[in-house]
């Protein structure tokens, strides 16, 4: 991502819509109209702390067609680094925040006969932009809504309002859970499946579709992981030649940013691959965080996606 | 700029396009050194120096009103030659919104845009066109979103779209391709379509250029020139119409080759779409002879040595084999050995 190209925003709007999530409103500074985007997309938002810069992927949650505002919904992680905490303690109406163009790296497949949705808490936000546009379409979809009980359940309103039928809601509280063996198992062919959640859930809805033969070009799972805090450690970046610290709040990626060399990323969140860096020197063990890697390259430890993962280790050295 | 368009040139026929003296000089000669080999070159599509072909997304030229005349001819004898599958209705849209807003913006003399909401108001001057429209009703418009645009704007255009990590050519409005044919690789993966490129392969520069493209950022578009030599200024040099022009190649001799061998080059841009998440992909072609090409003594220069050292593979796969020898013949007189600036530029 080039940075020159972001665009300025002003918070028009902040609710509070469960007990960790708040849901935010973004205007152009300029006024007029932000950028089209498709259902599924995510924006980088980057927000000026007192001693630091986050960058968080946010998905865009609102209607492609409204473009005067872009929505994001932003969770409170309990081990934040920042970005969470920063949009929940520090942005007020009125505040400034700078964004990156949309980038939709869980977009809707165009061919496909059917669509199953299926969302884990704060994985509703990009779905909410993919419903938008599967309405009208012609083409069948459902949504399966799971959260630990009714009052976590964020946007239920609207979804109710619009889905009618077609939104099944699950609440942990109550014992219910989404039976994924009989809705994967019973699906028409060309069917579609879509999920956004919790690592555990991706990992179980991808596990039993291709038990039940679906072709993995038909899975479509989309996670931003949040930087994980860790240990410190201290990287060296062999074209560079520096030494860069790596605090135990603040992600490889950051760190390595903050000493002013640039990596090129899409996501941070450990999907796009985009960050990939060759290790070239390790005397102990990478934590692979992301979602990128297959088992066999994260066990081979020749290569890390700095946005999300960091090393456990007295030397690491990195073609950077 | 203010284009003087050649209203009556032809591409076809009796062949009387012609480039005026400004229109040699902003040539995009594709060659930046005396030798070429292929690679992707893929940059950024930022704006180049004014009057060059860069300097806005889409370049209207003095050709404009020919070419699209041009365009209206081969599609009422191929239909075609404009196909869209179903799927690719909001790509449509999405082209057809690039298309118009950078044209009005670019070339307020010639085009205007006025929107109130999805009621659109489309002024194509130079074509004569005044359209009121509802952007994303179909309904509203003479044909298909892709089809009207296109037939307005100079090049061609094609449409992928993406899933499964891939691209698939899915849409498009190909009238002046060299030889290859929207028909045949409609709904071809992104290597499917290139396959035939020779040592690409080998140079791995599909993979590279496929990663590159499957992450391509809305408001960042990319460019690349490409180039091949064709005989006649002929636009349409169609496998389909390979029975007109393929007999082409055997006329030429060392006597005639200054006009009947052009220089064909192509500029390739690339754009995210915002809707569909699909990219367009347009081939914007530019044909100069080498006679007038020779006007610009470094160009001489450097196309002769281009030609003559040029790897044999690609001579083949570029179709010059019957020709190539004629070419360089007829410009080795303009190259006295002297050595040619780095760069395109003309001096
Ligand atoms: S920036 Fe996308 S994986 Fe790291």
């Amino acid at each position: 991502m080039n940075d020159a190209q972001t665009i300025a925003v002003e918070v028009i709007g902040i609710e509070q819509v469960t007990p960790q999530i708040k849901h935010f409103k973004l205007a152009a500074v300029a006024g007029g109209s932000l950028p089209v985007f498709s259902g599924g997309s995510h924006i980088i938002v980057v927000m000026q702390g007192a001693d630091r810069i986050h960058k968080n992927p946010y998905s865009l949650l609102g209607s492609p067609q409204q473009l005067d505002t872009y929505e994001i919904g932003v969770r409170r992680m309990e081990e934040s680094r920042g970005g969470s905490h920063f949009m929940h303690d520090r942005v007020v109406i009125g505040s400034r925040l700078e964004i990156a163009h949309p980038v939709n790296l869980f977009g809707l497949d165009k061919i496909a006969r059917k669509h199953v949705l299926i969302a884990g808490g704060i994985g509703i936000t990009p779905i909410l932009a993919q419903l938008e546009d599967l309405h009208g379409g012609g083409v069948p979809y459902e949504l399966h809504y799971s959260v630990r009980s009714a009052e976590h359940a964020a946007f239920l309103e609207r979804l109710r309002r619009r889905e009618g039928d077609r939104l099944h809601t699950y609440y942990d509280s109550e014992g219910q859970m989404i039976g994924f063996e009989t809705l994967l198992a019973t699906q028409p062919l060309g069917t579609h499946v879509y999920v956004c959640g919790p690592a555990g859930m991706i990992n179980h809805v991808i596990a039993t579709a291709k038990a039940c033969g679906w072709p993995d070009s038909h899975i479509h799972w989309e996670q931003f992981s949040a930087p994980p805090v860790g240990d410190a450690f201290e990287v060296f970046l062999a074209r560079s030649k520096i030494s860069v610290q790596v605090p135990p709040d603040q992600s490889l990626l950051e760190s390595i940013e903050a000493a002013g060399v640039e990596v090129p990323y899409l996501c941070r969140g450990g999907v796009c691959g985009f960050c990939h860096t060759r290790v070239l020197e390790l005397d102990g063990d990478l934590i692979h965080n992301d979602h990128f890697l297959s088992e066999a390259d994260k066990a081979k430890g020749n290569s890390i996606m700095p946005c999300v993962s960091r090393a456990h280790c007295k030397r690491l050295v990195l073609d950077l | 700029m203010s284009a003087v368009f050649n209203l009556h040139e032809t591409f076809r026929d009796d062949f009387s396009y012609r480039n005026s003296a400004r229109a040699i000089r902003r040539f995009p000669l594709p060659f930046s050194e005396d030798s070429y080999m292929y690679s992707v070159n893929i940059e950024p599509h930022l704006p180049g120096p004014p009057g060059s072909v860069t300097e806005f997304a889409f370049d209207v030229d003095e050709h404009y009103v020919a070419e699209c005349r041009e365009r209206a001819i081969v599609l009422a004898a191929e239909p075609l030659r404009y196909q869209a599958l179903p799927h690719m209705m909001s790509s449509q849209w999405d082209c057809l919104e690039l298309i118009m807003e950078s044209l009005a913006r670019d070339y307020p003399t010639h085009f205007s845009l006025a929107k109130q909401g999805n009621r659109w108001h489309w002024i194509n001057r130079p074509l004569q066109i005044d359209q009121h429209f509802t952007f994303g009703d179909t309904a509203t418009l003479p044909r298909q979103p892709l089809d009207y645009i296109t037939r307005q704007a100079q090049g061609d255009f094609v449409v992928m779209d993406q899933r499964e990590g891939d691209l698939w050519t899915e849409a498009g409005m190909v009238t002046t391709q060299a030889d290859w044919s929207l028909d045949f690789d409609l709904g071809m993966t992104f290597k499917e379509w290139h396959g035939p490129v020779p040592l690409a392969h080998e140079l791995g520069v599909f993979d590279r250029a496929l990663k590159f493209l499957l992450n391509l950022r809305l408001g960042q578009p990319v460019r690349r020139l490409n180039w091949t030599m064709t005989i006649h200024p002929r636009l349409d040099t169609s496998p389909e119409n390979y029975p007109q022009w393929g007999t082409d190649r055997a006329t030429v001799t060392a006597q005639n080759a200054g006009d009947l061998v052009h220089l064909r080059v192509e500029l390739q841009g690339l754009w995210r779409l915002p809707r569909s998440n699909a990219i367009v992909f347009g081939i914007r072609c530019y044909l100069v002879s080498l006679r007038e090409l020779a006007t610009v003594p470094k160009w001489a220069r450097r196309v002769h040595r281009v030609l003559k050292d040029l790897h044999p593979a690609l001579v083949d796969y570029k179709g010059l084999t019957r020709y190539r020898d004629a070419a360089v013949e007829w410009l080795a007189p303009f190259d006295d050995g002297s050595p040619t600036t780095p760069g395109t530029a003309p001096e």
